[in-house]
C-alpha cells in the first residue's frame, strides 16, 4: 500500500469521505455568523425574517442528522495543493472512491448525467467530475479545499466583457462596479439569496471564471488586500442590499452576505469581468494532511 | 401566517394575495419534468382524484425504504418550477389542480392559467430540504415509481405546516415581477450617480 503525505491509501481515502460529509452537512462558522448578523437586521414578521429563520432552522437539522443541507449537493469540487513527490493520479484515484462511497453514504446525491444520454453516474464518478484541481506547491502539507457548487446558483452566474454599453460601464472600478450590480438584479431571488458574489476581473474568459470561483475559498469576514477591491467589495454588499431582493427574491434588505473579488492581468483586447454566484447553501471546507495528521476547518 | 387545508376549494384559494405567508396541511403530490410531460400527452385518469383540488410540489425528492415496506423522506426542498413553464397551465385546468409549490417562480403562461383555473403559486425556501422533508409526516403513496425513477415519480405526501409564500396569486399579481421592476428602478437611480 503507497504512503501518501504519512498516511496509508484507506486513511487518506476515508478523511476525504469526511470531509465531503462535513462540507455536505455542517455549514462553515464565518457563513452561519453572517446569516445571523442578517436575520437580526431584518423586522420580525417580514418574509424575510421567516425565510432566514426557517435557513437557519435548517442548518441546525442538517448538522444534527449528518444530512445534506440541501438536496442538491451540487458540482463537487476539490482543490488541492501539494508537496512535490506525491502522485497525482494516485490521489485523484482515491479521491473518485471517496466520493463514491460518499454518495453511497448519503452525504451526496447521485448528481451527474451524461448531456446526450440523459444516463446518471450513480456514483458521482463522471467524465470531469468530481471536478480535480491539482497544483504542487513547496509547503511540505498537504491542503485540501472542497466546495459543492449548486446548480441553481451556478445557472446565474455570468461573464461580461468591458466596456458594456447598456449600462455605461467602461473599462474602470465604476465599470466593475455598474456589471456586478447588474448580475444581482438579474440572479433576482433565483440563485437562493441570500448570496455571495466571488468576483474574476481580467484574464481570459476561462481564467476569469477560475478566479472567481477560488474567492469562494476566502473566509466571508476576511478584509482584501488591495485597497480598491476592498472598496469595490464593500460597495457592491452595501448597494446589493438597498434593491429589495432580499431571501428569495421575497424582499428585504439581505440580498447579499458578502462579495470577494481579486484580478489577474489582462491583455488589451479583452477586459472581463466573471461572476460566481454561490447560494445561501455555502458548502466549503478545507483539509490540511502534514505528517500523518489530518485537520479540517 | 395564513393556514391552509388540502384539499381546499377555488374560493379559499382566490383569496389569497401576493406576499401572503401560508402554512398547508394535507396530501401534497410530488411532480416534476417526466411527469409533467406525462400529464400532457397521455392525460392518465388514474391521477384524477390525487390531484383534485390539491396542490403539484415541485420536488425530486431524496426516499428511503424502511424494512417494512414504508417510505422515508430523507430530503425534500424544491426545484426549480421554470421548466413545468410550457405545461403547468394546462396540468392545473385539466386535473382541477389549485396550486403549485417550487421556487424562482414562473412565466406569463402560468400567470395567466392562475388567474383563469383560480390557483396560486406557492414559494418554498429553495434549499432547506431538512425543514420541508420534516413538514412531510407520513407518505400516503407514490404512483410510477418503477418507470419514472424516485426523483420523477408521483409522491403523496401528508404534510402539516408546510411553509410557503404566495408569489403569484389568481389576480394576475407576480412578487417576482413586482421585486424585479422595483430592483431594477433602484439599480438605475444608483448607476445614474455614480
Ligand atoms: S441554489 Fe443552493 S440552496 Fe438553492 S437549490 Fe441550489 S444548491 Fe440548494
Amino acid at each position: 500500500m503507497e504512503n501518501l503525505i504519512g498516511l496509508d491509501e484507506e486513511k487518506l481515502k476515508s478523511s476525504f469521505i469526511e470531509l465531503v460529509r462535513r462540507t455536505s452537512s455542517v455549514l462553515p462558522d464565518d457563513v452561519v455568523a453572517k446569516i445571523k448578523e442578517y436575520q437580526a437586521k431584518e423586522k420580525v414578521g417580514t418574509r424575510a425574517a421567516s425565510a432566514l429563520d426557517t435557513i437557519m432552522e435548517n442548518i441546525k437539522l442538517a448538522e444534527d442528522g449528518s444530512r445534506p443541507i440541501c438536496q442538491d449537493t451540487g458540482t463537487v469540487i476539490f482543490d488541492i495543493y501539494h508537496p512535490l513527490g506525491l502522485r497525482q493520479s494516485a490521489l485523484e484515484t482515491i479521491i473518485r472512491s471517496a466520493v463514491a462511497d460518499a454518495t453511497a453514504n448519503h452525504y451526496l446525491r447521485p448528481n451527474v448525467v451524461d448531456p446526450l444520454t440523459g444516463m446518471s453516474k450513480f456514483d458521482n464518478n463522471g467524465v470531469g467530475h468530481p471536478a480535480i484541481y491539482l497544483k504542487q506547491w513547496d509547503e511540505d502539507y498537504l491542503k485540501v479545499a472542497l466546495v459543492l457548487k449548486g446548480g441553481g446558483c451556478e445557472n446565474v452566474g455570468t461573464q461580461y466583457s468591458l466596456p458594456n454599453t447598456g449600462l455605461k460601464a467602461g473599462r474602470d472600478l465604476d465599470g466593475i462596479k455598474k456589471v456586478c450590480l447588474d448580475a444581482v438584479v438579474k440572479a433576482q431571488g433565483r440563485g437562493c439569496a441570500p448570496g455571495v458574489l466571488g468576483i474574476g476581473i481580467g484574464g481570459d474568459r476561462a481564467q476569469g471564471y477560475t478566479l472567481s470561483k477560488k474567492q469562494l475559498h476566502r473566509k466571508l469576514d476576511d478584509k482584501n488586500e488591495n485597497p480598491d477591491l476592498a472598496e469595490l467589495e464593500e460597495w457592491l454588499v452595501e448597494k446589493a442590499n438597498t434593491l429589495g431582493i432580499g431571501p428569495m427574491g421575497f424582499g428585504g434588505g439581505t440580498t447579499l452576505l458578502a462579495v470577494k473579488a481579486a484580478l489577474m492581468d489582462r491583455i488589451p483586447a479583452s477586459y472581463y469581468v466573471s461572476v460566481t454566484y454561490m447560494c445561501w447553501a455555502y458548502r466549503r471546507r478545507f483539509m490540511t494532511v502534514k505528517n500523518g495528521n489530518v485537520e479540517f476547518d | 401566517m395564513i393556514k391552509l387545508a388540502l384539499p381546499t376549494t377555488e374560493d379559499e384559494i382566490r383569496k389569497l394575495k401576493v406576499g401572503d405567508e401560508v402554512l398547508l396541511s394535507g396530501v401534497i403530490v410530488t411532480a416534476r419534468d417526466t411527469a409533467h410531460k406525462y400529464m400532457v400527452e397521455k392525460r392518465p385518469d388514474d391521477i384524477r382524484d390525487m390531484l383534485n383540488g390539491t396542490v403539484i410540489y415541485h420536488c425530486g425528492p431524496v426516499m428511503k425504504q424502511d424494512d417494512d415496506g414504508s417510505w422515508e423522506v430523507v430530503a425534500a426542498g424544491p426545484t426549480t418550477s421554470i421548466r413545468e413553464e410550457i405545461y403547468q397551465a394546462d396540468v392545473m385546468e385539466e386535473y382541477k389542480v389549485r396550486g403549485v409549490i417550487g421556487k424562482g417562480g414562473m412565466g406569463p403562461k402560468t400567470l395567466a392559467g392562475l388567474k383563469k383555473t383560480g390557483a396560486v403559486y406557492f414559494h418554498a425556501i429553495g434549499g432547506a430540504s431538512q425543514v420541508l422533508a420534516q413538514a412531510v409526516v407520513r407518505v400516503p403513496g407514490v404512483l410510477k415509481l418503477e418507470e419514472f425513477g424516485v426523483p420523477e415519480a408521483f409522491w403523496s405526501f401528508e404534510v402539516k405546516d408546510f411553509p410557503v409564500v404566495v408569489t403569484m396569486d389568481s389576480h394576475g399579481e407576480s412578487l417576482h415581477d413586482v421585486i424585479g421592476a422595483a430592483s431594477e428602478e433602484k439599480m438605475k437611480e444608483i448607476l445614474g450617480s455614480m
